[in-house]
């Protein structure tokens, strides 16, 4: 994968306080957000940068491409590679924007109570589409169903009608760095809470709310 | 029986197939409209005469309409919303176009709906990354190959790619071309995918 990105050595040239990333380490990052995206089962932080940096990746990639001879074989190699790539990113932002869709008023109102300080969870981007799509859904209820019903049923919560992720699902996970004492909440009333220790490379089952906040530090990747 | 009507909706979303869009049952939706109309008057004639006159004993009937109607709501925006989550599917299976056939079974708003919705996403996907953006309902599989075989289904005309051939897709005719050109035409249905 390094080699059909080497044409252009370093990434972020112009993106001066970051350190610099190889475009091995920037796909293993790509590849990193787009598993725990896939397979969590809600939203999770927004990796604007990595995203752009395989978009501009991507279309060097390309315009190299164009200088290549008609008929190389190592042209028709850094096609596929390309189109994994996109694939890849493609398939990311797909799943951040069905997670959107799906929860939209939970995702705008964690959005909104979210601190000063605290990283945003959605792109600018992603936030102008949820918020379109808010309006858009709720224009069309009272177009259509609740503005024809008596007075005090013209409103709907939204936030109360529209299912949450639920935290509770299980998730495969490695790990990555070595967690100590984490503590897993009973399941059922008969057990106790109990605390385990996750040693790097170890594989688990364990219930998404309990290692989320280790899901965002990058600690655990899930699988 | 109360809520029959609203069930009857929901009943008819389940009934079709997955990802089916049925028609708009717009005469359903006016009957539980009116059922809910004449659930309140009710329940204001009888809140006024339990108040004016004190009759504890109306209590009991106009909590019981007050629940229908919100059964009522909940049944009718769940089926709303439902249909909304079909017409999305839409738009990722076909494109920014609809065929005729579904576009007949969709009412006034819901086309509105699904001309904002088209726009959002359009307006979402060209803010990604460089000057053109990037279409993220494209690359919907991981790609295996660079080029796959296809069959043509129906005529389709020209089809031009990258590298300026231009290949004319006529039905039942095979085709080597590349995969990213032509994984919109088969999700159309213009194509099919032929696995040797």
């Amino acid at each position: 994968m390094s080699d059909a990105l080497s044409d252009d050595g370093s990434v972020n040239q112009d993106d001066s306080q970051e350190d610099v990333m190889t475009p091995a380490e920037l796909i293993a990052k790509l590849e990193e957000a787009w598993l725990n995206e896939k397979f969590s089962p809600e939203l999770q932080e927004n990796k604007s940068e990595v995203v752009e940096c395989v978009m501009e990746q991507l279309t060097h990639m390309e315009e190299n491409l164009q200088r290549v001879k008609k008929g190389d074989a190592k042209a028709s190699i850094h096609r596929m590679e390309i189109d994994r790539i996109r694939f890849v990113l493609s398939s990311y932002l797909r799943s951040r924007l069905q997670k959107i869709e799906k929860f939209f008023p939970h995702v705008l109102e964690k959005e909104k109570s979210r601190g000063e300080g605290d990283p945003s969870l959605l792109s600018p981007e992603e936030f102008a589409f949820a918020k379109e799509y808010y309006a858009n859904t709720e224009t069309y209820l009272k177009a259509v169903a609740l503005k024809h019903m008596p007075p005090n049923l013209q409103t709907v919560d939204m936030l109360k009608a529209v299912p949450e992720p639920c935290l509770d699902s299980f998730v495969f996970l490695r790990v990555k760095e070595k967690q100590e004492n984490i503590l897993v909440e009973p399941e059922t009333d008969d057990q106790r809470e109990y605390v385990v220790d996750l040693e790097e490379g170890s594989q688990h089952l364990m219930r998404y709310r309990t290692i989320a906040p280790l899901v965002s530090t990058g600690a655990v990747q899930l699988i | 029986m109360f809520c029959e009507k609203a069930m009857e909706l929901i009943r008819e979303l389940q009934r079709s197939s997955e990802g089916q869009l049925p028609a708009f049952n717009e005469d359903g939706l006016r009957q539980v409209l009116q059922e809910m109309e004449a659930l309140y008057e009710q329940n204001q004639t009888d809140v006024n005469e339990a108040k004016a006159d004190g009759r504890a004993d109306l209590i009991p009937s106009i909590k019981l309409r007050h629940c229908c109607l919100l059964r009522n709501q909940r049944c009718l925006t769940a089926y709303l919303y439902d249909r909304l989550l079909r017409i999305r599917a839409l738009r990722w299976e076909y494109g920014s176009v609809l065929p005729a056939n579904v576009r007949f079974h969709m009412c006034a708003e819901e086309v509105q709906w699904f001309s904002h919705y088209k726009k959002s996403l359009a307006s979402f996907m060209r803010s990604l990354g460089g000057a053109e953006g990037l279409d993220i309902t494209q690359d919907m599989k991981p790609p295996k190959s660079l080029y796959i075989q296809v069959r043509c289904l129906k005529d389709h005309g020209e089809l031009e790619i990258d590298d300026g051939t231009v290949i004319l897709l006529k039905k039942n005719s095979q085709h080597f071309l590349p995969r990213w050109k032509c994984e919109q035409l088969i999700r159309q249905g213009v194509l099919e995918h032929v696995m040797s």
